[in-house]
């Protein structure tokens, strides 16, 4: 009798939990919903507004689908209206940008890891001294080092070029790529370079071929953030270069900011996803390489 | 001449003093077991003999040459690392011939030796597969065969096996027994593991904060302990140091455990010195296995004790017993039954027992 009762309030309870996990499971899906359209949402406006005619903007809602497909601001974006002067377009400054970019965070990388190999693997008196000051220039505002790095590269001659720009990015790129190598060539064993001192490779040999190839995972990181970091620039872009020169965030400012005539929302929500999309691309190719590389990444042992 | 020597060294990491005055030689063929807890100092050792670190004061001599000052690859020596240190993006054939490759050895040179060395180790079918594919045992085997493929003077190993579960353990041990007797290559063996070192080693070199404590074979480790370090560091469970005193009369030497009402006598002991024994504060050293429960020798001291505490292992039971307020432990084979806090008549194996100055922890 008293066994019965009891499997009976069991039951009891078990259906009741059932009811509740339903509820807070239907309700993790929605607040997820909720917060996922919130932010899909300027997205969607971007897209939806830079396919539209100014005509069909001005008569409809923010929200409302095009009545077609109509790629023509993205085209005005892209390569202008073919009229000379005070036509500004994204072309010539997106390959500035690709120009400044590729080398940038080419050089940044490269020089970050070979800092983080050292600071770990070739240690030496004073090296958490210079590790620390590293770590100093990830807190410094950049707007304090406008001035001198104006003077700096004027005194180099090369203010107001790609040139300058990738100097600038990449110096104050390697504190950060700095310190992503570090911690992660901490975790490696330094059993290894031990290993390899023994075997009869030097400095530079150790980095190339037992480091170097164990880094994807790292490398893609590094990658991801100065790309996403450089491309996104707008200070640096603005203060060393003007005109020709400029980085496709700078040309993005002044093609919205300059319109004489009428607001053209469509071209200008189309240019902006234009400069958004590389780094977009970045993070889809590199992101998916970047769980492979953590997953498949068996460094110990 | 000497396969190794290490004079006078001395190393500190900033104001920390690792080694104090290592002095160290090796005959030609020996298996040396550096021996010592953790931070001892026996890894920065084998470090320095290898040339990863370098010397504050003091040489090390390879063949009667001094490589203070040479580069790891030029000392002629091999070493297998604990976390076995193989490069994880290069193959197991790669892995092997890496050191080769450096040193410019011709190509069929390399190929001959690899063929060798992985036939020898049962690695041949593991050539292209990389490290992460291997088990911890191919792996141990891989990183023995990189050591292997230069045919070194010397080989270094650094705690190899402490990464291995018990019972590859005890495997590999023998492994590397075997291999040591087939090759007969000089080894320095680094490990905190007594058995490893009492298995291995043709001479173990215990260390402690830097020092050598006894440099000898494993019998004479474990018979004759120099001081109560290395008595205590070595047995499982260790000796038994009872403190008492010495009374020394013209006919015989007698050791009282402190609070004691009985004597034991130990004429027999050999001491070094047998003049101003009388009244001397001692520890009086017997290991948990010579302690019987039957007697077996006519000279055994028969004593009469409480039982406290059983442990059953298994094959065997550690019993603490109650010597005058003093906790001693015994050996027994788990087939006997000893009641607990009930007298029990045990026999001490007066020819195994050591005997230290209480102050200076010497053998006395």
């Amino acid at each position: 009798m008293q066994d019965n009762l009891q499997t009976s309030s069991y039951k009891q309870l078990e259906q009741k939990s059932k009811y509740t996990n339903m509820f807070l499971r239907w309700f993790l899906y929605f607040v997820l919903i909720l917060f996922a359209s919130y932010f899909i949402f300027p997205l969607y406006v971007m897209v939806v507004t830079s396919l539209k005619t100014m005509e069909e903007i001005r008569q409809g809602t923010l929200l409302t689908w095009p009545s077609s497909l109509n790629f023509d601001s993205w085209l005005v974006a892209w390569g202008g209206r073919g009229y000379g002067a005070g036509d500004t377009f994204l072309r010539p400054y997106f390959w500035n940008s690709i120009k400044m970019v590729v080398p940038a965070v080419f050089f940044s990388t490269f020089i970050g890891a070979m800092t983080g190999y050292v600071l770990t693997k070739w240690r030496f008196k004073g090296d958490q001294w210079v590790f620390l000051f590293l770590l100093f220039g990830c807190f410094i505002p950049f707007q304090a080092i406008l001035l001198p790095m104006a003077r700096t590269l004027g005194v180099l001659g090369i203010s107001n070029s790609v040139i300058g720009l990738v100097l600038v990015h990449t110096v104050y790129g390697i504190p950060f790529t700095t310190l992503f190598f570090r911690n992660y060539y901490v975790s490696v064993p330094t059993e290894l370079v031990k290993a390899a001192r023994i075997d009869g490779a030097g400095f530079f040999k150790i980095f190339f071929k037992i480091l170097l190839p164990i880094s994807a995972p790292i490398i893609v990181v590094t990658v991801i953030w100065q790309f996403t970091q450089i491309w996104n620039d707008f200070l640096f872009g603005s203060t060393f270069s003007f005109g020709e020169a400029a980085p496709i965030q700078v040309a993005l400012n002044n093609m919205v900011l300059s319109s004489t005539s009428v607001k053209e929302y469509n071209v200008d929500m189309a240019s902006a996803i234009i400069a958004g999309i590389p780094t977009l691309i970045v993070y889809v190719l590199a992101g998916k390489y970047f769980i492979r590389g953590l997953t498949s990444g068996a460094v110990k042992g | 001449m000497k396969t190794l020597k290490i004079e006078e060294l001395s190393k500190n990491f900033g104001s920390t003093e690792v080694l104090k005055k290592i002095n160290l030689e090796i005959d030609e063929g020996n298996f040396l077991v550096l021996l010592g807890p953790s931070g001892c100092g026996k890894s920065t050792l084998l470090n320095i003999i290898a040339g990863l670190e370098t010397i504050n004061e003091g040489n090390v001599y390879i063949d009667d040459y001094n490589v203070s000052k040479v580069e790891p690859k030029d000392r002629n020596i091999a070493m297998v690392f604990q976390s076995y240190a193989l490069y994880p993006s290069m193959n197991v054939r790669e892995n092997m011939i890496f050191g080769l490759k450096q040193a410019k050895v011709s190509k069929e040179k390399i190929e001959e030796q690899l063929e060798k060395v992985s036939k020898f180790l049962q690695v041949d079918a593991l050539l292209e597969r990389k490290p992460s594919q291997l088990s911890g045992g191919q792996r141990q085997r891989v990183a023995i065969g990189r050591a292997l493929v230069r045919e070194p003077r010397i080989f270094l190993f650094d705690e190899p096996l402490s990464n291995l579960d018990a019972k590859l353990r005890v495997e590999m041990r023998r492994e590397i027994k075997k291999l040591h007797q087939q090759l007969k290559t000089t080894v320095v063996y680094v490990t905190h593991d007594q058995t490893e070192a009492m298995s291995l080693g043709t001479k173990i070199a215990i260390m402690n904060h830097g020092v050598i404590q006894q440099n000898e074979s494993p019998e004479n480790i474990y018979n004759k302990p120099s001081n109560t370090f290395v008595a205590d560091f070595i047995g499982s469970p260790s000796m038994n140091l009872i403190k008492g005193n010495l009374k020394q009369s013209s006919d015989r030497i007698l050791f009282t455990a402190e609070g004691a009402n009985f004597d034991i006598p130990i004429n027999s002991y050999d001491f070094d010195d047998t003049s101003q024994l009388n009244n001397k504060e001692v520890y009086f050293g017997i290991r948990p296995e010579h302690i019987y429960f039957k007697k077996s020798n006519e000279d055994d001291f028969e004593v009469n004790l409480k039982a406290d505490l059983s442990e059953y292992i298994g094959h065997e039971q550690i019993i603490t017993f109650n010597l005058a307020n003093q906790e001693l432990l015994a050996k027994f084979s788990s087939t006997i039954k000893i009641e607990l806090s009930k007298e029990t008549k045990l026999y001490f194996d007066l020819t195994q027992v050591s005997m230290f100055d209480a102050n200076s922890q010497e053998r006395i």
